[in-house]
Formats: structure tokens, C-alpha cells, sequence
């Protein structure tokens, strides 16, 4: 099947007045993870529920798995696995028992299903609570079961609507693992995430989406580019300095660096070494130091850099530093 | 596998989830259990003495009614179920499988019969001890008469599906069971005869299908006039199954969580 696993086009829905997906474009190639990348209420839950057949679109045409989310929905149901922000599982149901449910309702022989949640369960470390309800599991545990769920049919397609949002940064490294390592290869990921940096890592490829229409598409590094890079912040301890401290940062980026408030900002090119280099240049020219920090891009960067305007209803996320 | 053998075993996967649970969740046992016998005790010994229902005692006035009113809520585990499922994203999973579209709701509604079984029992022994018995009735009549119950409780397990799936919350649900639903047993003879009632009310009472069916149950545990009563009790609850379930069902293809 040389097909792409998903390909949508001009996808259009209203709510109402509404309008949630203004014709909207994009494909993942068969095996791919296809980054979905957004504030809250961009669309991309919309466009996950119509490609899960949970909701019909407006105007436009997907495909997934060679099959039309609208006309083929009941064929295709057997074809995707459903996963995300609000780890759809039956609290009261043991996690064996979850799993052993959507099994059957797989329309898997009760051995095959019973065979089948003994298997996630150990691929996704939750044997030991296997026979407790799932009310009792930590959030990151409810986040595994519902992935394990999603996988009890070995789909060729998988969505993943927003898998860390509400995990504490453990709890998303944790995630982050599982996902790299518990999908099978050759399966199709449609991931949407707020975070950069969670489809840096997981997807092959990104597409930004705002107020229902993409914005920009490219691998991580290529949209990185597009913002900029990584951020180096620099507090002076004595305003006055300001020019000497670009003179001497000035070779350490492409662009001249920006002034703010007595702040020095340098977009580096490389992470690697920029504080020290940045600390001896400084300290050559005897330019003291109040604070000095790298920045990583944040969603609000992203949509700063693209649309000019910051990103709305974007989660209240204090900037990744690196505290020298 | 036909597509009707493929509802069926969707709907018992589903039934014997909503029954698994049960026992997990205590609230919902007492709600099943003690809520009616509470309910008996307090219109037998509490207001019983100042009801007249001449020709029979209270308790055997009373029973049928009251198992009606219990029955009918019994479905009102489903509207809670429903909600919370909707509210939590778990028919959103449902929705993306590759199952029957009706299954969930059948698999609602069928184990709510079951739970109306066990709460038939316990009202009727609740009953016997508080002096209930089955006046000039065949062994067929009691049996039609738990029959028609097992109905009425179907049918209002689709009108709670309904219910439960408008509900963003199961407390939504719930104040709606109790201020649309609630009252309207009261303004029925599950308690006293209509015929006690104020113009307008006695005439809303009367033609109330919880006082045909009550009085339908009552004419075949107590031996009251049967008139039409039994088969009006029948086609009233033929007629919510055809109206609501459909109903239900079209709601579940379009309902979204959040």
C-alpha cells in the first residue's frame, strides 16, 4: 500500500457560528508520526474526532487507511485506535478487565482477549495492578491503560489527542517513553499536542494549526528555524553596558541580538556551550552578569514567529530555563 | 458473525460491564435497596394511618405503587451510568470501535432489568413483612403483573438513556429525574386513590399512565375493577419504548464529551 495512512483535504466544520476547521490540509505518510500542533481550540480535537468517525465534517474529503472517514466509517473503526487527554477508561473495571472489554468489543474470541490484555499489560508495566479497579491508578497509569486500550486491536492508525496534558513532567517523560517504545513499527501516529516540545520529540513531522487553519508544516528542525532557535538571556548588571555585551555576543548568532529593559537576548545557534561561551566573552570585556539563562522556543514562541500574534489560551507554562 | 449476533454480544460485553460494577460502587446497591424499603416504611407506618383506601388495607394499596415508582426509577442508574460515561470519554472509545451503534444503550438497558429483578425481591419481601399479600389472584396475574413491571422499568431506562445523555453531569441528570420525573408519580394514585384529589389535579391523576399502570397492577395482585387498565398499562409502556429508544439511540450517534 504505497498510499499515505491519512490524507485530508479542505476539511471544513462549524459549531454554529464557530468555525473550528476552516479547510484544512494534511497527510502523514504510512508509518510516520504526523505532530498536530496547537492551542486549545485551534481544531485539532475536531479534526481528531473526524478522522475517528465521531464526528462528520462539514466539507472536505479524509482518508485513512485507504478508506473514507465518512462513507467507510464502519470499516475503518476496526482500523484505528483511540487515545488521549481524557483517558477514556472504566474507572470501576480492573485494567485487566478494560482491556479485556474493548477485546470483545473488537469482536475478539474471549481467550484471544483475555490473551491480549495480559500482553499490554506487561508491555505497559501495569501487570502488578491488573486486578485493581482503575479508580485506584496514579494519572500517568490511566494515561498507560487508555494507550494499551487503544492498541488491543494492533491498529494500523493511531490518534493521539493530546496524551500528556495534565501529566506532571514525570509522568510526561514516562509517556513520552511508552509512545517511542510500545507503537509498533509501521503504525500511522496522528499525535496533537500544545507542547513543542512533545512533538519535537515524537513527531517526524509538524503542522501548526490556529483558529482552524495551518499555519505552517516542516520537521521539527525546519519550524525550529523558522523561530528561531534557542534563546540566550543575559541581565546586565549595569544597564549602561548594553553595547559593549552585543559586541561581544554579537559572533555567537546569525542575527544582532535584541535589548530589552537592560536584557540582552541572543538567538544562538548551538545550546551546547552558549552559557560558557557567552560568560567567558562577557567577562573578556569585563561586562558583569546579574542572570543569565537559555531559553528553549515555547508554543508561544512558535506562533509569535508565525502568525505575529501570541498564542491564545495557551497553557499557563512557565519557559523551559537552564539556570547557569 | 451476522450483525445481529455481533449487537448481541456487544450488548452482553456491555451488561455485564454495568453489572461488574455494581458491587464496586456501594452508593448504587443502596440507592437499589434500601431507598425503597425506606420508602415502604415511611407511607405505611408514617402516613398510612391518615389515608383511606376503603375495602383494603394500606400496605396492599400501597405495594403495587409503590413498586411501580421503584421500578420506574430503577433506570435512573442508566441516566447516571450514561452521563458519566459521556462526561469521562468513554463512549467516545465506544463510538471509535468497530461495534454495534445500538449496543451501549441495549447493553444499559438490559442490565437494568436485572438490577429490576433484585429490586423486585427486595421490595416484595419488604412487602410481606409489612402485612402485604396478593388478594383473589392466580398464580397468572401475580406473574403478568411482575411481567408488566419488568416493562415499565424498560421502557424508563430509554427515557433515563435519554435523560443521561443530555446530561453533561450525572448531578444534571439528576435534577432532572427528580424535578421532571418525580413529581409526576406523586400526581398519580401510587400513593392515594385519584378520586381523593382536587378538579384538575384528579383529572391529570387519571389520565396519568403511572395511574393506569399501578391500577393495572393492582387489579391483578388485589382483584380492584380491572376496566382497561391491564392492556392500557401494556400499550403505554410499548408506546415510550417506541417513542424513547429511538430517541436515545439518534442522541448517541451525536453526543460528544466536554
Amino acid at each position: 500500500m504505497n498510499e499515505d495512512a491519512i490524507v485530508v483535504e479542505g476539511l471544513e466544520k462549524s459549531y454554529g457560528s464557530v468555525r473550528a476547521l476552516c479547510g484544512v490540509d494534511f497527510t502523514a505518510r504510512t508509518g510516520s508520526v504526523l505532530g498536530l500542533l496547537g492551542p486549545n481550540g485551534a481544531g485539532k480535537t475536531t479534526a481528531v474526532r473526524i478522522l475517528a468517525t465521531l464526528l462528520e465534517a462539514d466539507a472536505g474529503v479524509a482518508r485513512v487507511a485507504g478508506l473514507d472517514v465518512k462513507k467507510d466509517a464502519a470499516k475503518l473503526r476496526a482500523k484505528i485506535g483511540l487515545a488521549g487527554q481524557y483517558a477514556a477508561v472504566d474507572e470501576n473495571l480492573t485494567g485487566f478487565e478494560n482491556l479485556e472489554m474493548v477485546g470483545r468489543l473488537y469482536h475478539m474470541a474471549r481467550a484471544q482477549a483475555r490473551t491480549r490484555a495480559d500482553e499490554l499489560l506487561e508491555l505497559f508495566e501495569l501487570t502488578d495492578a491488573a486486578k485493581r479497579p482503575a479508580k485506584t491508578y496514579s494519572g500517568g497509569m490511566r494515561r498507560r491503560l487508555d494507550l494499551a486500550a487503544a492498541l488491543v486491536f494492533r491498529p494500523p492508525v493511531l490518534y493521539l489527542d493530546e496524551p500528556t496534558t495534565g501529566l506532571d513532567p514525570r509522568g510526561r517523560l514516562g509517556m513520552w517513553e511508552t509512545i517511542e517504545g510500545r507503537t509498533a513499527a509501521g503504525t500511522t501516529v496522528l499525535l496533537t499536542t500544545q507542547y513543542l516540545d512533545e512533538a519535537d520529540r515524537l513527531a517526524d513531522r509538524i503542522v501548526v494549526i490556529d483558529h482552524g487553519t495551518v499555519i505552517a508544516e516542516g520537521t521539527a528542525d525546519e519550524l525550529k528555524d523558522r523561530v528561531g532557535g534557542e534563546r540566550l538571556e543575559v541581565r546586565l548588571e549595569d544597564g549602561a553596558e548594553v553595547e559593549q555585551a552585543i559586541a561581544a555576543l554579537a559572533a555567537m548568532a546569525d542575527e544582532r541580538p535584541a535589548v530589552d529593559d537592560g536584557t540582552v537576548r541572543v538567538g544562538v545557534r548551538r545550546r551546547t556551550g552558549a552559557i560558557a561561551e557567552a560568560v567567558r566573552r562577557l567577562d573578556d570585556v569585563d561586562v558583569g552578569i546579574d542572570d543569565i539563562a537559555l531559553r528553549r522556543p515555547t508554543l508561544d514562541d512558535v506562533f509569535l514567529a508565525l502568525t505575529g500574534h501570541a498564542a491564545e489560551e495557551a497553557p499557563a507554562e512557565a519557559p523551559e530555563e537552564v539556570r547557569a | 458473525m451476522s450483525s445481529l449476533a455481533l449487537t448481541l454480544s456487544d450488548t452482553l460485553v456491555l451488561a455485564r460491564r454495568n453489572l461488574i460494577r455494581i458491587p464496586r460502587q456501594p452508593d448504587l446497591l443502596i440507592a437499589y435497596t434500601v431507598q425503597p424499603v425506606m420508602f415502604v416504611l415511611l407511607f405505611v407506618y408514617v402516613f398510612g394511618g391518615a389515608i383511606q383506601t376503603p375495602g383494603f388495607d394500606y400496605v396492599d394499596f400501597l405495594m403495587p405503587g409503590i413498586i411501580v415508582q421503584s421500578i420506574a426509577f430503577g433506570g435512573f442508574v442508566t441516566a447516571l451510568g450514561l452521563s458519566e460515561d459521556v462526561g469521562k470519554g468513554l463512549i467516545d472509545r465506544f463510538r471509535s470501535l468497530p461495534m454495534s451503534r445500538a449496543a451501549v444503550l441495549l447493553g444499559r438497558t438490559f442490565s437494568d432489568v436485572l438490577l429490576n429483578i433484585l429490586s423486585l425481591a427486595v421490595l416484595f419481601a419488604v412487602g410481606f413483612a409489612a402485612g402485604f399479600n396478593f388478594t383473589d389472584s392466580s398464580a397468572g396475574e401475580v406473574l403478568l403483573g411482575i411481567l408488566l413491571l419488568l416493562l415499565l422499568g424498560y421502557a424508563f431506562s430509554w427515557i433515563f438513556a435519554l435523560v443521561g445523555l443530555y446530561s453533561s453531569t450525572p448531578e444534571t441528570a439528576n435534577s432532572i429525574g427528580f424535578t421532571a420525573i418525580f413529581p409526576l408519580t406523586f400526581a398519580s394514585s401510587i400513593f392515594v386513590p385519584a378520586d381523593t384529589m382536587p378538579d384538575g389535579l384528579r383529572q391529570f391523576a387519571e389520565a396519568n399512565p403511572f395511574t393506569t399502570i399501578s391500577d393495572a397492577v393492582r387489579s391483578l395482585w388485589i382483584g380492584t375493577p380491572a376496566n382497561t387498565d391491564v392492556w392500557m398499562a401494556f400499550i403505554w409502556c410499548f408506546v415510550l419504548i417506541a417513542v424513547f429508544a429511538p430517541l436515545a439511540v439518534g442522541r448517541y450517534r451525536k453526543v460528544a464529551a466536554k
